[in-house]
């Protein structure tokens, strides 16, 4: 057992935690069966193959004769990476805590340990995730050593300890896909500890940071977005701009920050200056909150600029914009309840696409998604959905297999109808066949046996041949028939007979070496027949056990899957119930929120609109401002 | 991807922080400012998944699903089990396997496979597919029943080779089958690589 644990853990020495036993030389067919579903996302299959595989490699008497024994670490750990891919913490927590508990290296005890701490971060049980990572000492795996510290500075934080954290990420990192993560984790572990100038410091570093990649590219512009937020949040709107003028215009942040710099040039009183992000942003899809946080701020800064009838005009077209978001989010709240929000999420470019929930807002028959993308791409959501998913993936998988099972009952009854009748007349054409055989086999090895007594008590007689037999018979007669005559005739006959007698003796002594070796030639010769006989026997036999196994044993263990396939049929469709409703219930939630925030925003648009034209009235009356403009149809029919 | 959830995970400033109505003198020490802010990023998630109580359905509910997905696991071994016992039992069952050689360019599109003159399959492979061969991964591409003896295979290949130049090969073979369950593996390479294009591997 102890051999067994280290052999795991050698498994997960070589590298499993980032793509599980690829690049092996493979051995077993099967386990590359499972590492083929693997790779291509079919956890389930992948799972499924691999747990039978493993199951019978345990059950086996001989498991070293095997071919999966060459990849039986690698399997056992490949086991727990693809249920951490299929979102079964708890099973692949257990297989990696007993890789802690065994007799393992020191580096693989510190890698599981890792892959254990990340699990529990990631579920959110934070003191296990620490008490996993106080497991690590002595040698950590290389490849692993900026990720163990990354995620120890993440818990510290997560916890509420950002002086740890601060000390941790503090210390030189070689791994520079880490850079721009740890540097902007640096900067909010300096605010969560307290030292907000130093937090300012840090994440301009984090802001400018060189990126080429995606990712490199969005911690970047969030940290000038933090850091902008903060500047402007303190008062230093002049240096808050500039910072939000480093985040990429057609990045993810893009809107919150041109927002930001536009609220900054405002904080300075510098209308003139907002009006240039903003103008950019109201522009932009109209569902989100930044672009519609722009379409009230603009004509703001528009009336504070005096221009009063531009003011109107924007508030007007604001106005427009809200209620129509109004009723389309009403629209989506409908449909949501209406159950076209979860079927748009399970379409089968879900499965295809990982990022295709978020590019279902692009999509016109999806309406329902539009206010939600962020909440799309949250973890939690994400986790819902999958679960969703996954649940959505049993409940074809358990139909089928009722369906599965439906088959083999008729295969069975099938088969049954078949065999049945035949298998009593062919059994009794077997036994007579099987008695003659038998037959001739006792024959066989009485020979045998004769044969081997007679190389040490020679018995000419018995290697006769068929001619010699039959004159020797007809010699015995002609002297029964000759009886006790003592005449002349039959004396003279007599003799003759006893001659011709001798001659066959003489024959039979002279050539019994050569006829004996002739007769164990034969009878060798005669062994090839058997084995061939006996081969036909045996494949027989199993063509006769076969059809008996056929259909004969099963009834019980049907009868048990499918009781257990009903069970988790049952489950399966309540917990579907239960996520759908979940997720239907938040984005509902997510919508009426934005709904509320709109009204309100409404209402403001209204109040905006009225005031302007007051004032606009007020500038044309006195003869200092432009004509008034002509109130929208929107605000008309209101 | 994963770096993008990296960057959600710090629970970042939320989006949405009403920026246009406040007012001027409303700023706080550089201190308090900062500690608001820090709240404001503790709360990060919390527009997301607003009640708490969501949270712990959700993850009340994320347990249930794991305890189902490894009950429906467990009745997949026992049913994969059965389903080659009943169907495929061992005297007469053979699984033929598809790899491609290691590094190998071509882009396989189609394999097609007889046993003794039948046409027993006939895959189209998808990008992914493929893209799981070329990382080391062997599919099964059939499992079915012959009888114990000498059978004729007949595979063919359709690709393309790197330079986008079509490739196709059809090879014959002759494999035996004993009482024991028949694996066949055929191991797919381009003319480029220099390995056999078509080549048997019997387990």
């Amino acid at each position: 057992m102890r051999t067994a644990r280290k052999l795991i853990g050698l498994g997960l020495a070589v590298g499993l935690s980032v793509q599980p036993a690829m690049g092996i030389d493979l051995k077993d067919l099967y386990f590359g069966e499972a590492l083929f579903h693997a790779t291509q996302g079919q956890y389930f299959d992948a799972l499924q193959r691999l747990d039978t595989e493993v199951a019978m490699y345990r059950g086996l008497d001989q498991p070293d004769l095997d071919t999966l024994h060459y990849h039986i670490n690698d399997a056992e750990f490949s086991v727990g990476d693809f249920e951490l891919s299929y979102r079964m913490h708890h099973r692949a927590g257990r297989a990696i805590k007993a890789v802690l508990e065994g007799a393992v290296d020191e580096a693989v005890r510190n890698e599981a340990a890792f892959r254990l701490a990340r699990i529990h971060f990631q579920k959110g049980q934070l003191d296990d995730a620490l008490n996993a990572l106080a497991r690590i000492n002595g040698t950590v795996p290389p490849q692993i050593k900026d990720d163990v510290e990354f995620l120890r500075a993440n818990v510290y934080m997560a916890t509420g300890r950002p002086s740890e954290a601060v000390k941790v990420l503090e210390q030189p990192r070689s791994d520079p896909s880490l850079t721009g993560f740890v540097a902007y984790n640096l900067g909010i572990a300096l605010l969560q500890d307290n030292q907000p100038l130093k937090a300012i410091e840090q994440l301009d570093k984090a802001g400018q940071l060189t990126a080429s990649d995606p990712a490199g590219l969005a911690i970047r512009d969030k940290s000038n977005l933090v850091l902008g937020t903060i500047l402007f949040e303190t008062g230093n709107f002049e240096r808050a701009r500039q910072v939000l003028d480093r985040v990429h215009l057609e990045g993810p942040f893009s809107n919150q920050a041109l927002l930001r710099a536009g609220t900054s040039e405002t904080s300075a009183n510098q209308y003139d200056r907002a009006l240039v992000p903003w103008n950019i942003l109201v522009e932009r899809e109209p569902t989100d909150a930044a672009v519609q946080e722009a379409m009230l701020a603009l004509p703001h800064a528009y009336a504070s600029l005096n221009l009063h009838g531009r003011a109107a005009i924007m508030y007007g077209k604001a106005l427009d914009l809200f209620s129509g978001q109004i009723k389309r989010l009403d629209a989506s709240v409908d449909s949501i309840r209406e159950g076209r929000f979860l079927k748009a999420l399970i379409r089968e470019e879900s499965r295809q696409d990982e990022t295709w929930v978020i590019r279902l807002r692009s999509l016109p028959d999806a309406p329902e998604t539009y206010y939600l993308m962020e909440l799309m791409a949250s973890h939690d959501f994400q986790t819902a959905l999958h679960n969703y998913l996954d649940l959505e993936d049993l409940q074809s998988r358990l139909t089928s297999w009722n369906t599965s099972l439906d088959a083999f009952e008729d295969i069975i009854a099938l088969r049954r109808q078949n065999y049945e009748p035949l298998l009593p007349e062919v059994d009794g054409q077997f036994r007579e066949l099987d008695s003659r055989m038998r037959l001739r086999l006792e024959q066989r090895r009485h020979l045998a046996q004769r044969l081997k007594s007679m190389l040490t008590a020679p018995r000419p007689e018995f290697l006769a041949t068929a001619d010699e037999a039959m004159a020797g018979e007809r010699l015995t007669l002609i002297e029964k028939q000759l009886g006790n005559s003592d005449s002349p005739e039959s004396v003279a006959l007599r003799h003759r007979v006893a001659r011709l007698r001798g001659a066959i003796t003489w024959r039979q002594q002279t050539e019994y070496q050569e006829r004996l070796t002739a007769a164990h030639v034969h009878l060798n010769e005669l062994n090839t027949q058997v084995d061939v006989l006996t081969k036909e026997y045996d494949e027989f036999v199993r063509m006769r056990q076969a059809a008996t196994h056929s259909y004969v044993g099963y009834d019980l263990q049907i009868t048990r899957l499918r009781e257990r396939v009903g069970e988790a049929r049952q489950r399966v469709e309540m917990l579907m119930a239960r996520q759908g409703h979940l997720i239907e219930t938040v984005a509902i939630n997510q919508l009426q929120s934005r709904r509320e925030r709109l009204v309100a925003q409404q209402t403001e648009a209204r109040f905006g609109v009225a005031d302007s034209y007051d004032r606009a009235s007020r500038a044309q009356s006195t003869g200092s401002g432009p004509a008034v403009p002509e109130i929208p149809a929107a605000e008309e029919t209101r | 991807m994963d770096g993008l959830n990296r960057i959600t995970n710090m629970r970042a400033i939320e989006p949405g922080a009403r920026f246009t109505h406040l007012p001027p003198d409303s700023r706080a020490p550089l201190t308090v400012r900062a500690l608001v802010f820090v709240l404001l990023l503790c709360l990060g998630s919390v527009h997301a998944w607003a009640q708490q109580n969501d949270q712990q359905q959700l993850r009340g509910l994320d347990e249930q699903v794991q305890e189902i997905k490894s009950d429906a696991l467990s009745i997949a071994q026992e049913l994969n089990q059965l389903e080659e016992k009943l169907l495929y039992p061992s005297g007469t069952q053979v699984a033929i396997f598809v790899a491609l050689s290691k590094g190998d360019a071509m882009r396989l599109d189609a394999v097609r496979i007889q046993i003794d003159g039948q046409l027993v399959a006939h895959h189209i492979y998808s990008f992914k597919e493929l893209e799981a061969l070329r990382k080391g991964g062997v599919q099964r591409v059939y499992i079915g029943n012959i009888a114990t003896g000498e059978h004729k295979l007949e595979v063919l290949v359709d690709g393309k080779l790197e330079g986008g130049a079509d490739f196709n090969r059809t090879e014959h073979f002759t494999f035996r089958k004993e009482v024991k369950p028949k694996m066949v593996e055929l191991t797919l390479a381009g003319p480029s690589s220099g390995n056999t294009p078509i080549a048997l591997g019997e387990w």
